[in-house]
């Protein structure tokens, strides 16, 4: 730990004299000093603004603290021991009256201005209706040109793995760790390049065109916000919020962004990524979504139990461990390992259920997973973390069940 | 005249000066409760600030190391709330009530059984609360503490608040019945216990803009009130104020909210304007520039604060001309706050300054005050807001106007007060060390915040994106010693107490002006029966 603290100390202090010079073009390179230019008209005319008014504070920060420094000198009582006695100056006061009102105007003008421009999401050639969710988003394609029924949506979790945040160093009583206290002291693996940014299905969009988004949320208040893109709309239950984004032909790339208003436990842990592609390549990709989801779910029975824990060990990494801990101890949600719920014959029924249609705080499943994903982490919990069932739970056994 | 009539006191304090528990239990007196409040809120910032100092130990580096992200948004939350309501407003209401009555000449507050009352909930309001945190980090699956940010949005905090959240609202209501209680004290004092001669606009300006403060206070805090009894009938009476399923509107919470919360934010300042214009003009040698339009830009300041609750919510999707009047009415607000900070400026100019302790955290503050101010202005542009808005650029600009504002100048005030209150001076070595290691650390602290906030980091996060590390290692090296430092505060105080140090005279600064000074230090027991005569 000590020479963790001593290497980030150097590293960091170097990294702050450098980074007055370099400018890192992918956001997850370095932080800068400064606020992204972005990719966007949006983006950048947001940074342009920004540029103006930090000049004008900076100058008008130092030209006060230039005063204050200028009179704590000269105006010392070993320089200047018969004070003045002044107190008003009508013509003084009326002038820093109105010289900032004056100011002020001339930064209302240009903000107007980008402040009508982003209001502005009419002419969209692309809609997907963006829902938040604790801890993750979906994205439902709504319409794309002419179609009108597109029918693609899915879910979108953070993919960075558990071990790579659960670095726990301290166990048990004032510092809670509750559901990683086996990890106390243990190595942590290297965390990646994009850590805690990567998702499993990033948000698809076309370069070159104007895509709304239409944000909302199922449970509480969360914000969606690419940096990148310029600007965030908070996604509130039971409202609509629009926004809008077109990135140029060329900038094609991933962009990433963050859940930016407090939702509660996991708000850090719902990462957004967005896969900007050209034209063509969004609607071979697009058309492939849309026959992958007329097709029907894929009910192919499981080989054995060995291929259901191995799918069901990664369904349950991203939508569950979150609730019930990466070793099904239990936290938000309640625990698998060794309880009757997961080893009792009579509640596999009622287990399958739970997952598919929800019951009290957790949620309903069956639109975020598949019947074969739903059955395999069914499987997985009532085989895994001790448990030792031996049920094998079907995509069909799932896709039955009403 | 005084003289006579502290001999007097001298005299009456002998045989009435209660003593033991029931002085501090019962006490009607303003300087005792003025000394409770102080010493409570000292606690509360201890408090609050060991709390900052676990968020800052979680986020030294990334990766969750200390805490659970649940327990780490109990934290943030309950550093805010007993920061603000718990630190800086008893903190004003303390120097409110051991000032006011010796800068107007009044016996005592107008109150006094009242004022008892104001005092004596705030420690059971906060037990409760943090009660609710030490079961929560002590017992095993024990509930949460209150987890929704010390802004308690909707719907997080109603149908998804634990169960601790009732505690908090009780809480709630009683540190409100408090303030009101406080609130109302000052403004029956200022309007009917002035000394003969002591015109409004003779007034020292602590005492109006606490008086407008005062104001502010019984406008907005039955607002918050009201916010959480509709928080409470939506948890368990079946109403849907703020659940769009039920037909309420979970918006309608935040303009509520921030209704009351943007007034908030003036009551935890203006006295700090009050403090500043008094110690500036004592050091400087030099009389305050501007008294009269110092008046008026704290009265300006204080009805615009009622037209800019909604640059708080400039991302929940309201309509455009909405947007654009919070913009303008926002940054109206800098032009009075602009005004006080030229006065302050031409108070010093062509003076005649020493720098002792309480003017050195005045400069301080009016130097990192402004810088507050400043980002305050870039955050007004709403367009720029959408990429600053719920970052740590914001958590950047209001801790530079609460610490480095409002917490630096109620240290100018205690450091420049407390001859008058303990009768000796506070200790200089600690205070200058005191002084020097809270200035370098709290921009050591705050103002990589900017940055980090610029580069993208969201508020209110456990964990983050490896780009934030350096930034946010020096933040927490910044906030483990500005936490330290307020250590030396303690036993400066302590010093105080024990009446360890230099005696004070009744007038130890020799520029400073007021009838506080016109009496003994350390203040007698009960000072201005008689009342004085203002010329």
């Amino acid at each position: 730990m000590q020479s963790t603290l001593f290497h980030r100390a150097a590293a960091g202090l170097t990294s702050l004299m450098i980074s007055g010079m370099t400018f890192a073009s992918d956001w997850t390179e370095r932080s800068d000093l400064d606020l992204r230019p972005g990719v966007t008209q949006v983006s950048q005319d947001i940074q342009d603004l920004h540029t103006t008014v930090l000049w004008i504070v900076t100058v008008i920060g130092l030209l006060v603290f230039g005063l204050i420094v200028y009179s704590m000198i000269r105006h010392r009582r070993a320089k200047n021991p018969n004070p003045a006695t002044f107190h008003e100056n009508v013509f003084l006061e009326v002038l820093w009256t109105v010289i900032p009102f004056v100011i002020l105007i001339a930064m209302a003008v240009p903000a107007t201005r980008v402040l009508v421009q982003i209001d502005d999401s009419a002419e969209s050639e692309l809609t997907v209706k963006v829902t938040g969710y604790r801890w993750k988003w979906s994205y439902e394609y709504l319409t794309y040109e002419d179609d009108n029924d597109i029918g693609v949506s899915f879910f979108s979790n953070l993919a960075t793995p558990p071990e790579q945040y659960n670095n726990p160093v301290l166990s048990g009583g004032l510092f809670p760790y509750g559901t990683a206290k086996e990890l106390v002291g243990k190595e942590a693996p290297e965390k990646d390049h994009n850590y805690q940014l990567e998702v499993d299905n990033k948000l698809v969009i076309p370069s070159g065109q104007k895509v709304r988004f239409l944000v909302t949320s199922d449970d509480v208040i969360h914000s969606f916000w690419i940096p990148d893109f310029g600007g965030k709309k908070d996604a509130i239950p039971g409202f609509v919020n629009e926004m809008w984004a077109k990135v140029p032909e060329g900038k094609e790339g991933t962009y990433y962004g963050q859940c930016a208003e407090l939702c509660g436990k996991n708000h850090a842990f719902m990462p957004i990524a967005v896969e900007v592609v050209s034209q063509d390549e969004f609607k071979t990709w697009i058309a492939e979504e849309k026959e992958k989801a007329a097709s029907g779910p894929d009910l192919t029975p499981f080989s054995g139990l060995d291929q259901a824990m191995e799918e069901g060990k990664q369904v349950y990494a991203s939508a569950c461990a979150l609730c019930h801990g990466a070793n099904g101890e239990g936290g938000i949600g309640l625990p698998f390992a060794g309880t009757d719920f997961s080893t009792k014959p009579e509640y596999l029924n009622e287990h399958i259920d739970v997952l598919v249609n929800g019951r009290a705080a957790m949620p309903a499943f069956k639109a975020q997973l598949t019947p074969r994903q739903i059955a395999a982490v069914v499987t997985y919990e009532r085989n895994a973390f001790g448990n030792d069932t031996g049920d094998l739970i079907q995509p069909a056994d799932v896709n039955d069940h009403e | 005249m005084s003289t006579a009539a502290a001999t007097h006191d001298d005299h009456h304090d002998h045989h009435h000066a209660p003593t033991g528990l029931k002085r501090w239990l019962f006490s009607t007196n303003h300087k005792d409760i003025g000394t409770l409040y102080l010493w409570f809120s000292f606690a509360m910032f201890l408090a609050g600030g060991f709390m900052a100092m676990v968020i800052r130990a979680e986020l030294l580096e990334p990766g969750m190391q200390f805490v659970d992200p649940e327990f780490f948004n109990q934290m943030t939350t309950v550093h805010g709330l007993v920061m603000v309501f718990g630190a800086v407003m008893p903190a004003t209401v303390g120097l409110a009530n051991w000032m006011i009555p010796l800068m107007i000449g009044a016996p005592d507050m107008a109150l006094p059984r009242m004022n008892n009352w104001s005092f004596w909930i705030l420690p059971f309001a906060f037990a409760i609360l943090i009660g609710s945190v030490i079961m929560s980090a002590f017992g095993d699956g024990n509930p949460s503490a209150p987890n929704f940010g010390w802004t308690f949005y909707a719907p997080l905090s109603t149908k998804y608040g634990p169960d601790s959240t009732d505690l908090f609202i009780l809480s709630v209501h009683m540190m409100g019945i408090s303030s009101i209680m406080g609130a109302i004290n000052v403004v029956v004092t200022v309007f009917n216990m002035r000394a003969p001669g002591m015109t409004l606009m003779k007034m020292p300006l602590f005492v109006w803009t606490w008086l407008i403060t005062a104001f502010l206070l019984i406008a907005v805090i039955p607002v918050l009130a009201g916010a959480v009894t509709m928080m409470l009938t939506d948890r368990h009476f079946g109403t849907s104020f703020f659940d769009a399923a039920g037909g309420g509107d979970p918006v309608l919470f935040q303009h509520i909210f921030w209704f009351f919360g943007h007034p908030e934010v003036y009551i935890m300042i203006l006295p700090s304007f009050g403090i500043v214009s008094a110690i500036i003009p004592a050091f400087a040698r030099k009389p305050l520039f501007g008294y009269a339009s110092m008046v008026y830009a704290t009265a300006s300041i204080a009805l615009l604060s009622f037209v800019v609750w909604a640059h708080h919510m400039f991302t929940v999707g309201m309509p455009l001309a909405g947007t654009l009047f919070f913009m303008y009415m926002t940054m109206l607000i800098s032009v009075p706050t602009g005004v006080k900070v030229f006065n302050w400026v031409a108070t010093m100019w062509r003076g005649s300054m020493s720098f002792e302790l309480p003017m050195k955290w005045a400069i301080a503050f009016v130097v990192l005050f402004t810088c507050g101010g400043l980002s305050g202005l870039m955050l007004a542009i709403t367009p720029v807001d959408f990429q600053y808005h719920d970052t740590y650029f914001v958590v950047a600009h209001f801790h530079y106007v609460l610490v480095t504002g409002a917490i630096f100048s109620i240290f100018a005030a205690a450091y420049y007060w407390l001859p008058k209150w303990s009768g000796v001076m506070p200790n200089k070595t600690l205070g200058e060390l005191h002084f020097w290691n809270s200035l370098i650390s709290a921009n050591l602290l705050f103002f990589p915040m900017h940055f980090v906030g610029l580069a993208g980091m969201p508020r209110r996060y456990a964990d983050y994106a490896l780009q934030f590390a350096d930034y946010n290692f020096w933040i927490s090296i910044g906030g483990f010693w500005f936490g330290l430092s307020q250590l030396l505060f303690l036993a400066v105080a302590v010093l105080c107490a024990m009446k360890k140090g230099e005696k004070a005279p009744a007038k130890p600064w020799d520029g400073a002006e007021g009838l506080e000074w016109e009496v003994p230090s350390p203040a007698p027991f009960h000072t201005y029966d008689t009342p004085p005569v203002v010329k």
